[in-house]
């Protein structure tokens, strides 16, 4: 019998450029990450063609969750006494204040959604009961007994003179009688321009807008 | 082989109390960190959030009670668009009346309403006579002249109370997306609601309700000069 002597090949191959491109990925994910905080309310956005970025401070977050309920949240990561104030303002308004010790449970950012009379006790609970404590929504819906009105205008009465900005962050599937709401709050408190918190998506091919776009870039 | 040199090793040729220097591998087993890498990456991948949210402007103006106040639209030139519940759209171009209420009441979705727009605005476009005297504002104004062609076209936009917040910013997204320079959001009447719930297939009940807090509202979307 004739030996077949079959070159016997190395079963190991060079991994060095595979980890390479690994660990380049790696990196290049630990950079563009940007850890979303931790919402006590999830809420998904419609997506637009706007490009303009989402302010982080000198603003007010008005949000709509899926069950059209208004939350209030203020965007002062500069400076957190901003919002304290904010709330103790509002509270004061409505004459149904909150101490000191009870806002500084509040941080730049956290949704309030509770009608003033509960406010004091919300703004009490520690962060981990504030995660499973289910809020009702600033009362809206009846024009009467806008709640939101207070809020809106207590921040303007803080921020006054410097400019504020108001974002309206809605739900997918909120309706739209709530969102009207807000406006309408917004109106009485002679506010005319808002910032819709949309994802942003590239414009639709063969449109106007994307025919703009991609001509003035060259 | 594999023992440590004691040092008493008989025979050796570099001579005794000279220790004999291990050859150790320069290899090292990179699987655990290959592995730890890879863990890393599925990590990140399914954590980040790669797009940030971006707002888009919107600009109200005053409720007004004066009639001069109020924004006329040629009615040749208006499209109106009506939101429903599960993402109905209906349409009509111009007026609405009694008796082309049949014909000129159509539904849509929000796929094809595009087409619509774009086929109105044409439209608009192409019955034009040159208007020096806005010509000349826009110019003056820093605005692209030929925003002038669409100065009658008026893009209306009526969300029932069922309608989805996601379809209406979808409808204001058209309105950037083809350049429609003037629109409004408004109540719908009470024809239109009981025309949008009996296409819907509802009793129309909910249209008989008084129409009372009818707003002219009119939004000057800012013009694509202004974006950054």
């Amino acid at each position: 019998m004739p030996k077949h002597n079959i070159a016997k090949k190395s079963t190991d191959t060079d991994m060095t450029p595979f980890v390479d491109i690994a660990f380049l990925i790696l990196s290049f994910f630990i950079m563009a990450t940007k850890f979303k905080p931790a919402e006590a309310v999830p809420i998904t956005t419609p997506n637009s063609v706007s490009s303009q970025k989402l302010p982080e401070n000198d603003a007010v977050m008005i949000s709509i969750d899926k069950d059209d309920k208004v939350y209030f949240s203020i965007m002062a990561q500069k400076d957190p006494q901003l919002a304290r104030d904010i709330i103790k303002a509002a509270a004061q308004a409505r004459n149904i204040p909150v101490t000191d010790a009870q806002v500084a449970g509040y941080f730049p950012g956290d949704m309030i959604g509770v009608p003033f009379n509960k406010l004091g006790a919300f703004l009490a609970l520690s962060a981990d009961q504030k995660k499973t404590y289910v809020q009702e929504g600033v009362p809206v819906k009846d024009s009467a007994n806008n709640e939101l009105y207070y809020w809106i205008a207590a921040s303007r009465s803080v921020f006054a003179g410097q400019p504020l900005k108001y974002l309206i962050k809605g739900d997918n599937v909120s309706k739209y009688p709530a969102f009207k709401a807000i406006i309408d709050a917004l109106k009485k408190n002679d506010e005319q321009k808002y910032n819709l918190v949309t994802m942003p998506e590239g414009a639709p091919s063969g449109t106007e807008l994307w025919v703009e776009r991609n001509t003035s870039k060259k | 082989m594999a023992s440590l040199d004691t040092g008493d090793g008989g025979g050796h040729k570099k001579g005794p109390g000279v220790k004999k220097a291990k050859k150790l591998s320069t290899r090292v087993d990179m699987t655990p960190m290959v592995d730890l890498g890879f863990l890393l990456i599925t990590f990140f991948i399914f954590t980040s959030t790669m797009s940030s949210p971006t707002t888009m402007d919107l600009n109200m103006p005053k409720d007004t009670d004066k009639k001069e106040e109020e924004t006329k639209v040629k009615m040749s030139g208006a499209l109106t668009i009506m939101v429903g519940r599960d993402n109905n759209i209906f349409y009509y171009e111009g007026e609405l009346t009694n008796e082309n209420a049949s014909q000129a009441f159509k539904s849509s979705t929000i796929k094809d309403i595009r087409d619509i727009i774009i086929k109105k605005k044409k439209e608009v476009e192409s019955r034009y006579v040159t208007d020096a005297a806005c010509e000349a504002k826009a110019q003056a104004d820093g605005k692209d002249p030929k925003d002038c062609r669409q100065k009658d076209f008026f893009v209306l936009i009526k969300p029932t109370e069922e309608a989805n917040y996601k379809n209406v910013i979808d409808l204001l997204d058209e309105m950037t997306i083809n350049k429609v320079a003037r629109y409004a959001l408004l109540e719908p009447f009470d024809t239109e609601k009981e025309l949008i719930s009996v296409s819907q297939g509802a009793a129309p009940a909910a249209a008989a309700r008084r129409n009372k807090n009818l707003m002219l509202v009119v939004w000057n979307f800012p013009t694509p000069a202004s974006y950054n």
